[in-house]
């Protein structure tokens, strides 16, 4: 008896709803999760400020693996939900699987390509990124020797090591560019002892500029720039104030103002299918971090070079080496 | 070798070897004594949790490793309710400490820090210098050495996983030496799990130990179930994964750069190599798993 008063009571809260108008949005991360201060962190950001400014409702969901990702989206697809935001690689195939099933609600994928007609693919240039703060650690560092640590070995982190090796030569076509991965499996991105073990290594070779795209195993980088007084950059949120004074400049992914402008086009029905939106320089989408926390480490010189970089890549003029292109 | 003594090297093996010695020497106790242990992962993560927790809040490193440690037993007393007391499946209990450990302690964090992924960001005054877990671990190794191979409880320890009748008829209760075992398996692990948040790395990250509790338990294996040749077997995993780091993007003659791939199955590929023959018949305690 309780439990059909129960159902009925829900039916009704669920019907409510869908009088109202509401909009519904899940936002499906990865294993790192909302709270890794980086990628998926800033992919909350968006979704907040989407909640606060636009008044939608949503979930977030956090998938552990890329297996579980199929079943969460179809579920989640299959109720009251008119948007799903994937973000991260990791979720294209279960995507690229779901989305046709349901023709009717709007997917979003981020870091990855999926040719549907309800999906939109969200790109960052992140090559693009890697080469302007490769360019700021060729010029930050004394000896010409720089170093790069990877998360998980997979293209997307190819893509930054190549532009990151191709802005150091650009200025300093001599220097020393150490490249190391963590490993090949998801771990990669939570393993901050052995990112602070290659840090140390890379660094006791030489390198005194460090940058990483590991996600969370980025800590471990940043300790060994403390005990051995290098500088690291860092990579996707702000982490200049992680230690500062030892984060030269961090590479922003603006993952949360993708996810907002897409709930937000969705919402007026002008979210584009079948589409890929790309970021860049131009869009706002990748950038260099200058905050108070880094101010004094950039040197003008620095700084007109960062300029430069800016508006030769976005006229053209520079062309960066791209990992997707050159190995397709 | 360029700029790079070999001792420096060396010390890095160390430091890899450090919190896997102490897991391997953890699941020692549990599985010397009869009872499988294959939730070190999971006490590793509570220990590295509690730890960074405690020195956060405490403000001191050392007091974070003993409650990390305390905080272990603890863990180490629950398993046993499970497998001694009320007889669970061993392989099905330990797995729900470890899944225990992944979803549980995301939620502690929440309520305390409100945030899911990491406590907060341990000071330098507050971390532990990085030749601490090496110490502590050869220290741990040396005692437990003694311990099993010059005292009574060390001997209890062996017959309890044997043949636990002979023991039960010397008068020692099997079961006693067992929740003992368990005890110091816990308190041990979470020891290893805490010197890889408070000196290895500045905070605990969420599921930081990335698979050290099962290496550790291979190395277990690959060591006999002996505290010498399984702390050797570790420092061997050590020396690969700094092999490994030393390794990647370096260019060999009539071969081209080394893929990352396979620099990275390294310390898997010998575990196999060395257990398929070189160091002969490993073999486990006789009734493990049986208690």
């Amino acid at each position: 008896m309780l439990y059909r008063l129960l159902i009925s009571c829900l039916g009704f809260a669920i019907s409510m709803q869908a009088i109202a108008g509401e909009f519904n949005v899940a936002l499906i991360l990865d294993k790192a999760g909302k709270d890794d201060q980086s990628f998926n962190a800033s992919a909350y950001r968006g979704i907040q400020r989407a909640e606060k400014e636009l008044g939608i409702k949503f979930k977030t969901i956090e998938v552990k693996d890329a297996a579980s990702s199929e079943s969460m989206l179809r579920a989640l697809a299959g109720k009251k939900y008119d948007l799903m935001i994937a973000v991260g690689f990791s979720h294209a195939g279960a995507v690229k699987k779901v989305a046709p099933s349901f023709a009717q609600k709007r997917f979003v994928i981020i870091d990855s390509e999926v040719k549907e007609p309800n999906v939109t693919s969200v790109m960052f240039a992140e090559h693009e990124g890697a080469y302007l703060v490769g360019a700021m650690a060729a010029m930050a560092s004394k000896k010409a020797s720089v170093g790069f640590i990877g998360g998980m070995d997979i293209p997307l982190i190819r893509r930054f090591a190549m532009g990151y090796e191709a802005g150091v030569r650009a200025v300093a076509p001599k220097a020393k560019v150490q490249v190391a991965y963590i490993g090949v499996t998801g771990d990669a991105f939570s393993n901050p002892p052995k990112a602070k073990e290659l840090a140390l290594l890379q660094n006791a070779q030489g390198a005194d500029v460090i940058f990483h795209a590991a996600g969370a195993s980025g800590a471990g980088l940043f300790d060994a720039a403390e005990d051995k007084k290098f500088f690291a950059i860092g990579v996707d949120s702000n982490q200049n104030g992680v230690k500062p004074g030892r984060v030269l400049t961090s590479m922003v992914k603006a993952v949360d103002v993708a996810v907002y402008e897409s709930i937000k086009a969705a919402k007026n029905q002008q979210l584009p299918g079948g589409t890929t939106v790309n970021h860049g320089f131009a869009t706002g989408g990748i950038d260099m971090a200058i905050d108070a926390n880094n101010k004094s480490l950039l040197t003008p010189e620095m700084l007109k070079k960062a300029n430069e970089i800016k508006a030769g890549i976005t006229s053209g003029k520079i062309k960066v080496p791209d990992y997707y292109v050159l190995k397709k | 070798m360029d700029s790079l003594s070999l001792i420096e090297l060396f010390l890095s093996a160390l430091r890899f070897a450090a919190p896997l010695i102490l897991a391997a020497v953890a699941g020692l106790y549990s599985e010397r004594s009869g009872v499988i242990q294959i939730a070190l992962e999971g006490f590793m993560l509570f220990g590295a949790f509690v730890g960074a927790t405690s020195a956060h809040i405490l403000g001191d490193g050392v007091a974070g490793l003993f409650m990390a440690s305390g905080f272990g037993m603890i863990v180490g007393m629950f398993y046993g309710v499970l497998v001694l007391k009320l007889k669970a499946d061993q392989i099905v209990a330990g797995t729900a400490i470890n899944m225990l450990a992944w979803g549980g302690i995301p939620v502690v964090s929440k309520m305390l820090f409100d945030v899911t992924s990491n406590t907060p960001a341990l000071e330098a005054s507050e971390r532990l210098p990085n030749w601490v877990p090496i110490v502590v671990a050869l220290t741990v190794v040396a005692v437990t050495y003694v311990l099993i191979q010059k005292t009574s409880f060390g001997l209890w320890l062996t017959v309890a996983g044997e043949k636990p009748e002979a023991l039960r008829a010397a008068g020692v209760s099997p079961a006693g030496v067992r929740w003992i075992a368990l005890m110091i398996s816990g308190g041990v692990a979470a020891l290893g799990g805490a010197l890889l948040s408070i000196s290895l790395a500045s905070s605990y990250t969420r599921n930081m130990t990335a698979g050290r509790g099962f290496m550790a338990l291979a190395a277990l294996i690959l060591g006999k179930w002996k505290p010498i040749p399984a702390c050797i077997a570790c420092l061997l995993f050590g020396v690969c994964e700094v092999a490994q780091l030393k390794l990647q993007g370096v260019m060999i003659p009539g071969f081209g750069v080394v893929p990352v791939q396979l620099v990275q199955i390294l310390p898997y590929a010998i575990t196999m190599f060395l257990l398929a023959g070189v160091v002969g018949e490993s073999r486990a305690p006789a009734k493990l798993g049986q208690s």
